[in-house]
């Protein structure tokens, strides 16, 4: 189907499944218990888990594929939000022409950041980029606050008049999709569950559809070949004919126009961007989610930027109140006790967290979270016996590569 | 005129003297050794025939065309393939895999963004590949990461990636080296299975006298960077001069 295998088309339509059921499936508490607090069906953070997926599917068609660390892809992100940015404020307030625009911006970005940045290879390729991106940063910061707007970055304002749009005078644009604003969501109250379906998360979630759709066809590319061939043996490449430098630099451009994709469709939802998004942070924020969900895989990147956007957002805003209510069934010396030990690694510490799992996952599944679903489905597939349904119910609902 | 015609040429490494004046002229469709005592320039000359190196003076002449100042990738798709001392092979790919790369790099050449396209849509590729395989008898390793094969195996994998690109010359450096006795005598017998089979030339660098002997046609003898003699097996066996610069005196 579609030009997939069997087994890639059930993930796809596992990953299909997933998104479009996410207000539901990331909503499993009811908002009166106490556990409302883990639920993360809302806009924003859903916008985000898409997005991000989206960034981190290209950098794992570079890092995963070729073997290439790029420590500056933030800075392709960024420059596809600006990109969009200006469509938006000059053109169109249609996030379509938008989101092309950061696509083409980053992908131009990317040929000449890539063309300069792939004659070296290992650890000075990772430099050199790192490099590219603090640079951009740098200049949007100052120099080119003109274009960038500089510490405060761009917004749209009442000033704004783009061409494609009949706004009032002194009316704010809104970002839409021919008429459809971004931040219309229908709610569906069930019970004590409420369900939001925002506009805004289903055109990103199409959008990563397409994406995710798009890295399945060049993993299994005679092109995919060529860029393992590269991270394998890049010697044997060349005493085979092949020039490994334009395959290098293709997916390069590849992987920067999905960062640029993110870029604009962030922009597309919140309308807004600053310089901090292409910090060198952001950068390694996007290495960490491949690596944690597991690079060279085909849902690892998509499950690791999950994974990272989930943690930041719900487990930074536990505060010490919350833990007080969660272990008030403690008697008073050790319900203290307990909140100091949990307490660092929540709220503003949950990057402690976030780094404890990441070393465990490193040192314990190098495979990433793909690694460990693909561990528990042997552990169950091997325990299980004929006929017994439980057994498999539970592998198959384990992430399959 | 050779196929494969190298004059002149020297190649010095700060104060080192690496190929002094070599001239070798390799006949088409012959298997040609080059034989030396370690350090007599035989790496630099192959370096220098794959383009790794460029030589200070002289020409090297394939096929009527020079292949100085070319990227080995170039020197490759001009019909020259290199099998390496340590089998070069793409070890985190199946078997089946390595084996299609060189047969899509000889259909597209150096580069092609077939980046929406399938592997399992590349019939003619797939089935050309499994003929390789099965003529290696590695068929039943297809799917297995090339890095787990045997080292005599992936000696067999990489002189079949050879071949998939259908060269007009076949360079090996040292193919037996650090094999074992069996191992080393299967090679011998599927190069010579190559030389019948194929219109090809070999040219080969070796150490082991064994393979030396059983394969070539003709043999050049180098020393510090220069040819010393070049001629048949049978009368390098008996040239005082050989003997002394190489085999030794017992041998």
């Amino acid at each position: 189907m579609l030009g997939l295998n069997k087994k890639d088309f059930r993930l796809l339509m596992i990953v299909l499944g997933l998104t479009m059921l996410a207000p539901f499936i990331l909503n499993p508490f009811p908002s009166s218990s106490g556990l409302a607090q883990f639920n993360a069906g809302y806009p924003d953070l859903m916008q985000r888990f898409v997005i991000f997926g989206i960034f981190a599917i290209g950098f794992n068609i570079l890092f995963g594929l070729t073997g290439y660390l790029s420590f500056g892809h933030a800075a392709f992100l960024g420059v596809g939000s600006y990109g969009a940015m200006w469509m938006m404020k000059l053109f169109s307030l249609n996030v379509i022409p938008a989101i092309i625009m950061g696509v083409i911006v980053a992908g131009i970005f990317a040929v000449a950041v890539g063309y300069v940045s792939l004659r070296r290879s290992g650890i000075y390729f990772s430099i050199l980029t790192l490099a590219f991106a603090q640079m951009s940063y740098a200049l949007a910061y100052s120099v080119l606050t003109p274009i960038t707007g500089g510490e405060t970055g761009l917004q749209i304002k009442s000033t704004d008049s783009p061409l494609l749009s009949n706004l009032a005078e002194g009316e704010i644009g809104r970002a839409n999709l021919f008429g459809m604003d971004m931040r219309a969501s229908y709610e569906m109250a069930v019970g004590d569950w409420l369900f939001t379906f925002n506009a805004g998360y289903y055109i990103a979630a199409v959008f990563m559809l397409i994406s995710f759709y798009l890295a399945i066809r060049i993993f299994r590319s005679p092109f995919g070949t060529m860029l393992r061939a590269v991270k394998s043996n890049q010697t044997r490449m060349y005493y085979t004919g092949l020039n490994a430098r334009p395959y290098t630099l293709a997916a390069f451009v590849i992987s920067g126009m999905y960062a640029g994709l993110a870029g604009g469709l962030l922009v597309a939802m919140d309308t807004q961007v600053g310089p901090e998004r292409m910090f060198w942070t952001a950068s390694g924020e996007v290495v960490l989610m491949t690596i944690l969900g597991g690079a060279g895989t085909l849902i690892g990147p998509v499950l690791g930027a999950g994974a990272i956007k989930y943690m930041e957002n719900i487990l930074s805003k536990i505060n010490k109140d919350i833990l007080h209510q969660w272990f008030a069934f403690l008697p008073d010396g050790l319900e203290d006790f307990i909140i100091t030990l949990v307490y660092p690694f929540i709220g503003k510490g949950w990057h402690l967290t976030l780094g404890l799992i990441f070393m465990a996952v490193v040192i314990f599944l190098p495979g990433g979270l793909v690694e460990g679903g693909q561990r528990i489905k042997r552990l169950f597939s091997r325990k299980k016996k004929p006929g017994d349904d439980e057994a498999d119910k539970a592998s198959q609902s384990t992430p399959a590569e | 005129m050779g196929i494969l015609e190298v004059k002149d040429v020297n190649k010095r490494f700060g104060g080192l003297q690496a190929l002094g004046d070599v001239n070798l002229s390799v006949e088409d469709q012959s298997v040609h050794a080059i034989i030396g005592p370690n350090g007599a320039g035989k790496s630099t000359l192959l370096n220098v025939l794959v383009g790794k190196l460029i030589p200070d003076t002289g020409s090297v002449m394939f096929d009527g065309q020079s292949v100085l100042g070319r990227k080995p990738y170039e020197i490759n798709q001009m019909g020259i393939s290199r099998v390496f001392q340590t089998p070069e092979i793409f070890g985190d790919l199946t078997v089946m895999e390595n084996m299609m790369i060189p047969i899509f790099a000889k259909r597209d050449g150096a580069f092609r963004m077939h980046a929406i396209e399938s592997m399992a849509k590349e019939k003619a590729i797939i089935e050309q590949a499994t003929e390789m395989l099965e003529n290696l008898n590695l068929a039943d390793d297809r799917d297995m990461h090339a890095a787990a094969m045997s080292r005599g195996n992936k000696r067999r994998l990489e002189i079949g990636m050879c071949l998939a690109q259908e060269p007009r010359l076949l360079l090996l450096d040292e193919p037996t080296a650090g094999m074992a006795r069996a191992d080393t005598n299967a090679t011998i017998d599927l190069l010579k299975q190559i030389k019948d089979e194929r219109d090809i030339t070999i040219a080969i660098i070796e150490h082991d006298m064994h393979v030396v002997f059983s394969l070539a046609e003709r043999i050049t003898v180098l020393a510090q960077g220069t040819p010393l003699v070049e001629d048949t097996p049978d009368n390098i066996k008996g040239h005082p001069k050989v003997r002394e610069a190489y085999l030794g005196e017992s041998a």
